[in-house]
């Protein structure tokens, strides 16, 4: 039996070590399955899981629409327009006449955060966070996690660079968490404009030169820049931006050797990466997309298994 | 350079080293100087220099105007790099910074490489540009800051545009901060005293022109001040004129903020009433103050809560002077007559020599991270040679500017800079 003492995977926030560690050996067996020829298990037969999208994500969502066919759920998807969204109230409204079809899980997807912690106030069944604003997008940090770990078969005391716009950025808040708790050391490296304030105190050493930020880091986590920032508001331009905080081969020298390069996608190319490193033997890119599916697989299996084994947090 | 110099006899005023004694300087073949100071006058010449007796002149390091606006590119009909460096020279004036207000604005670094492409080929002394901090001084987007500072630019500004958008210039000061550059601004309100031409007061009423009120120039002050301290980037106030905005800066200053303030000559050398019948040559931004403000900016100077004093050069012909008081440009010439105006407050008691001469080129030096206000061995070779009694008037026919726009016409002087010489040449001597 599985014991997981929560009914809802809202955030990394509140998971121990043990949770994560399980969580991410289970996501190792489910990578197994996937690899299979048969890759459908009946784990989750007869089971409803709703993935509920307030903000388009096409790999995120059949990411997880993927996870849970995989484990033999009923999948449906519910992409609601952004701008048809009338936050707070109709997400409430939905999220009622949802639970009223009895699912067992649901996968929010928000542009506000907290919206994933309001919907599962609301509803009777397990809520999995797949992005909140800019709080945080637990999925993404597990299955980061998770590909580092197999690459370097640990977590702890390694050092890991998170490059670009923290600010913005839900997934670099769930990875300083998770990397945290699991004892490795985390950089953020960025232009003061593009880093949250108090960063310091969120657990993350702060600088803003890519020379001395990758200096022998053994991951380094490049982050996606929006195009409406990069113009002259948050940072000077695309050219200044690379220049400074691209991913190219010359600043990847100051990283450890062998270290893994990776990004949440999608990738603007020349941005914030270049192609050359992005296709580069040190990237693990893809294999994140992988690790991606397994990791939503082993969330919703550990949640649904182990329902009522834990107060209901 | 080919022949090392040797200037003999002379008081040497280096504020960079608190020195004030009579000696000798001697300069290298190639522009540096080898001493300066007493201890240089049993040095004996180097073989084959150039010796000259300055017997009753006074040396200072070469002059360093923070605040120079240029017409070239767009407006070469007023000033070119090279005129403006010309009259730069005949002022003692042997490093400027150029404002990046041009046709088109220096925001790229391709124009921050042509002034100093341009500098470089065609100028009598150092012109070291300053880029603008947000794209075509519009106040919207910040400017390549990083890659501008690379290119050579060495402080960021947006000319005389304030930025009023509050975002905008905390995110820019934010990202400024990283590059150690410095941002230099002048405060206006966008509103308050928008359509200002003059100081507002009793005067103005009279004159019937629309008032700029102080508080135009304090309030966006303070509010600068705040975001200079929240971003702990370094911010220059670049001309101010009351002396509320001057105690705004002391207390920012005592408060820890990387803060430095900056005056115009002419807010501690003129006063309201020069503007008599509408002269427009005294149409200036910020405007020119009462007495008492004038006294008490100089009082701020010689504190040395104003760090430094510019020219705020500013090249107008007669297409933007020759109109109605209020339709008219506003600015005024100023490299040449930067070291005889200051003088005045020499002459007067208010502001110790020493002081001046850091005001004039040591701090601008200091603040903007240039090689130059210093006569210290191995620097470059910048010096200033004044005859500090000489009385002299100024004529317009002799202005070496491209725009006679000064407020000086005719004035009385006494002190003139005679010999001016940029890294040990000599391109100016009267």
């Amino acid at each position: 039996m599985i014991t997981f003492p929560h009914r809802h995977l809202l955030g990394i926030k509140g998971l121990t070590e043990q949770d994560i560690t399980l969580l991410l050996d289970r996501a190792d067996e489910a990578v197994k399955i996937s690899r299979q020829r048969e890759k459908k298990t009946s784990s989750l037969r007869g089971l409803t899981q709703i993935n509920l999208f307030f903000e388009a994500s096409t790999r995120t969502q059949s990411s997880f629409e993927l996870a849970g066919k995989r484990l033999g759920a009923d999948v449906m998807n519910m992409s609601v327009g952004n701008s048809s969204v009338k936050k707070g109230e109709t997400l409430i409204d939905t999220a009622m006449t949802l639970n009223a079809m009895h699912p067992d899980v649901l996968v929010v997807r928000h542009s506000s955060a907290g919206a994933a912690s309001l919907l599962a106030q609301k509803v009777s069944c397990s809520v999995v966070n797949a992005g909140d604003g800019q709080h945080e997008h637990p999925t993404q940090a597990l299955l980061d996690a998770l590909t580092i770990r197999r690459a370097k078969g640990k977590l702890s005391r390694i050092i890991v660079a998170i490059c670009g716009d923290v600010l913005h950025s839900r997934v670099a808040r769930s990875n300083i968490l998770l990397l945290n708790q699991m004892g490795a050391r985390v950089r953020v490296v960025a232009p003061a404009t593009l880093l949250p304030a108090g960063i310091a105190e969120m657990g993350a050493e702060v600088y803003h030169s890519m020379a001395e930020g990758l200096k022998d880091a053994d991951v380094v986590m490049m982050l996606r820049l929006q195009r409406e920032r990069m113009a002259g508001s948050f940072v000077p331009s695309v050219r200044e931006y690379f220049h400074y905080y691209g991913l190219d081969a010359e600043k990847l020298k100051a990283a450890k050797d062998d270290a893994l390069v990776m990004h949440p996608g999608p990738m603007n190319r020349g941005v914030e990466i270049a192609s050359e490193i992005a296709d580069g033997p040190q990237s693990v890119i893809e294999q994140q997309v992988e690790m991606g599916v397994a990791v939503r697989m082993a969330v919703m299996e550990t949640l649904l298994l182990s329902q009522n084994q834990g107060p209901r947090v | 350079m080919t022949r090392p110099l040797v200037l003999q006899n002379l008081r040497i005023v280096d504020p960079s080293r608190s020195l004030d004694e009579n000696g000798t300087i001697i300069v290298t073949d190639d522009g540096r100087i080898l001493a300066a100071g007493k201890d240089a006058q049993n040095q004996g010449a180097p073989a084959g220099a150039v010796v000259k007796d300055c017997a009753g002149l006074i040396a200072v390091p070469g002059l360093v105007d923070a605040r120079v606006f240029l017409g070239e590119p767009g407006s070469e009909h007023r000033e070119t790099i090279e005129s403006a460096s010309r009259a730069a020279a005949a002022g003692g004036v042997t490093s400027f910074i150029s404002m990046p207000d041009a046709e088109p604005v220096i925001d790229e670094i391709a124009l921050v490489e042509f002034v100093q492409k341009t500098a470089r080929d065609k100028a009598l002394v150092n012109v070291y540009p300053a880029a603008a901090l947000t794209k075509g001084l519009l106040g919207k987007e910040m400017t390549e800051i990083g890659l501008l500072r690379d290119a050579g630019a060495v402080c960021l500004t947006n000319g005389r545009q304030p930025v009023h958008d509050t975002l905008v210039l905390r995110r820019a000061m934010t990202y400024a901060r990283e590059f150690g550059a410095v941002v230099a601004l002048e405060t206006r309100d966008k509103y308050l005293g928008a359509n200002g031409v003059m100081n507002e007061g009793l005067l103005a009423s009279w004159l019937g022109l629309p008032g700029v009120p102080r508080e135009a120039e304090i309030i966006p002050l303070e509010r600068d001040l705040r975001i200079a301290a929240l971003t702990k980037a370094a911010y220059h106030a670049a001309k101010i004129s009351v002396p509320e905005s001057a105690a705004c800066i002391r207390v920012a200053k005592e408060s820890g903020s990387s803060v430095t303030s900056g005056i115009s000559i002419n807010n501690l050398t003129l006063n309201e009433n020069d503007i008599g019948e509408y002269r427009t040559f005294f149409k200036l931004s910020p405007p020119l103050r009462t007495e008492d403000d004038r006294v008490a900016m100089v009082e701020a100077l010689a504190s040395g809560t104003i760090d430094i004093i510019v020219s705020s050069h500013d090249p107008q012909d007669v297409d933007t002077k020759r109109l109605p008081f209020a339709d008219a440009a506003d600015g005024a010439i100023g490299l040449e007559t930067l070291a005889a105006a200051a003088l005045r407050l020499y002459h007067s008691g208010h502001v110790p020599l020493m002081r001046l001469i850091d005001a004039l080129s040591t701090r601008p030096a200091a603040i903007f991270g240039l090689d130059a206000g210093t006569l210290k061995p191995g620097a470059r070779a910048d010096i200033a040679v004044i005859d500090i009694d000489e009385p002299w008037v100024l004529h317009k026919e002799t202005l070496v500017s491209r725009s006679k726009n000064t407020p000086f016409e005719n004035a009385r002087f006494t002190g003139r800079v005679v010999q001016t010489y940029v890294a040990g040449e000599l391109v100016h001597s009267a």
